[in-house]
């Protein structure tokens, strides 16, 4: 499944596509929420790791507003519980991501986004 | 004792199209098991594993570590990533599949933000149209063309290994004798500074298999 975790890892690797190449754009989504266990140790040993700006607004994209616009520096427990619902639980389906530098599109079907490029797109 | 993860979701029909767990797969899930309470101090955050066929090894590793570390897989053949999602869910592990060529879409964001990759690559040997046409495909033939020594598409990710391992990472590759295992580690430690340890070996039939675990 595209969660939102793998969207803020994944960026479009076209041919001479290398600025402005993430976050993807999420398009036409179908969206489910599945529960995850819960583990804060993961979500304190992961958060360095992500892009905020760009988890913030593919949630918010994703109709959740529940993260603060700046990575906090105190970590509390409300914080980590949104986070784990946003990073962890929510599943685009089906859709697509599409480059914001360059437009390729990038779907998404039964939960596995296709980031295979045709021979002539590869770098 | 880790059990080796239930496939009994998987049909004769699925094997049409991903690798059959064999001799390889279990020498590997042999080594990150002798490994099991090692990985687990290092506390991997980010695993990824490339071509996961079946889904089997990541599945394992999930068994391993649980909730505390993210699961993806790469594999250029779609079904095979459908498969790893489901023996994931046989499994009660969660796995992130990424239908793409190696590691490509990942290049960026994971740059040195690898802590577990695991590789057991095509490594039959066949001649180079044939690895060339078997990627393209991107079918089963992807997962046993290995190229003139097995190495092609081994020699892409070891390339890129400086650029995916994070300062504690770990790489656990699958090789065979053809693959001239002890050059190959001394060119990646020339090249990257990057040790290296065969941790297993094995005969299989007529295959003499190792696994390699490199590491900064
Ligand atoms: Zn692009």
């Amino acid at each position: 499944m595209v969660r939102l975790i793998t969207h803020n890892l994944l960026a479009c690797h076209a041919k001479g596509c290398t600025t402005n190449n993430f976050p993807l754009k999420l398009q036409d989504v179908v969206v489910e929420v599945r529960e995850a266990e819960f583990n804060a140790d993961f979500l304190r040993g992961f958060l360095p790791r992500i892009e905020w700006t760009a988890l913030v607004n593919a949630a918010k994209e994703l109709g959740d507003t529940s993260l603060p616009l700046e990575m906090p520096e105190m970590v509390d427990d409300e914080f980590l519980k949104n986070l784990h619902h946003v990073l962890l639980e929510i599943h685009v389906d089906e859709g697509a991501m599409v480059c914001p530098n360059c437009g390729h599109k990038y779907p998404i079907m039964n939960g596995i986004p296709n980031m295979l490029l045709a021979e002539h797109e590869i770098g | 004792m880790i059990p080796t993860p239930d496939l009994s979701h998987l049909k004769r029909e699925d094997y049409d199209h991903v690798y059959e767990p064999a001799e390889d797969t279990f020498i590997l899930l042999d080594a990150l098991e002798q490994d099991a309470s090692e990985l687990r101090e290092l506390t991997p955050r980010v695993c990824l594993e490339i071509g996961p066929g079946s889904g089997c090894v990541t599945s394992f590793v999930g068994s391993i570590l649980g909730t505390s570390c993210l699961y993806l897989t790469s594999d250029i053949n779609a079904h095979a990533s459908l498969c790893a999602l489901r023996t994931g869910r046989q499994n009660k592990v969660v796995v992130d599949p990424v239908t793409a060529n190696l590691v490509d879409p990942f290049r960026s964001r994971l740059y040195r933000n690898v802590d577990l990759l695991i590789f057991n690559p095509p490594y039959v040997l066949t001649d180079e149209l044939e690895v060339v046409d078997a990627q393209e495909q991107g079918g089963i033939a992807g997962a046993w063309a290995g190229g003139t020594i097995g190495m092609q598409v081994t020699d892409v990710v070891l390339d890129q290994l400086d650029e995916l391992l994070s300062p504690t990472g770990r790489f656990y590759l699958v090789a065979v004798k053809q693959n001239d295992v002890h050059n190959l580690q001394r060119r990646v430690q020339e090249k990257f500074n990057v040790q290296s340890e065969v941790v297993l070996q094995r005969r299989a039939g007529r295959e003499h298999l190792f696994v390699v675990r490199f590491m900064r």
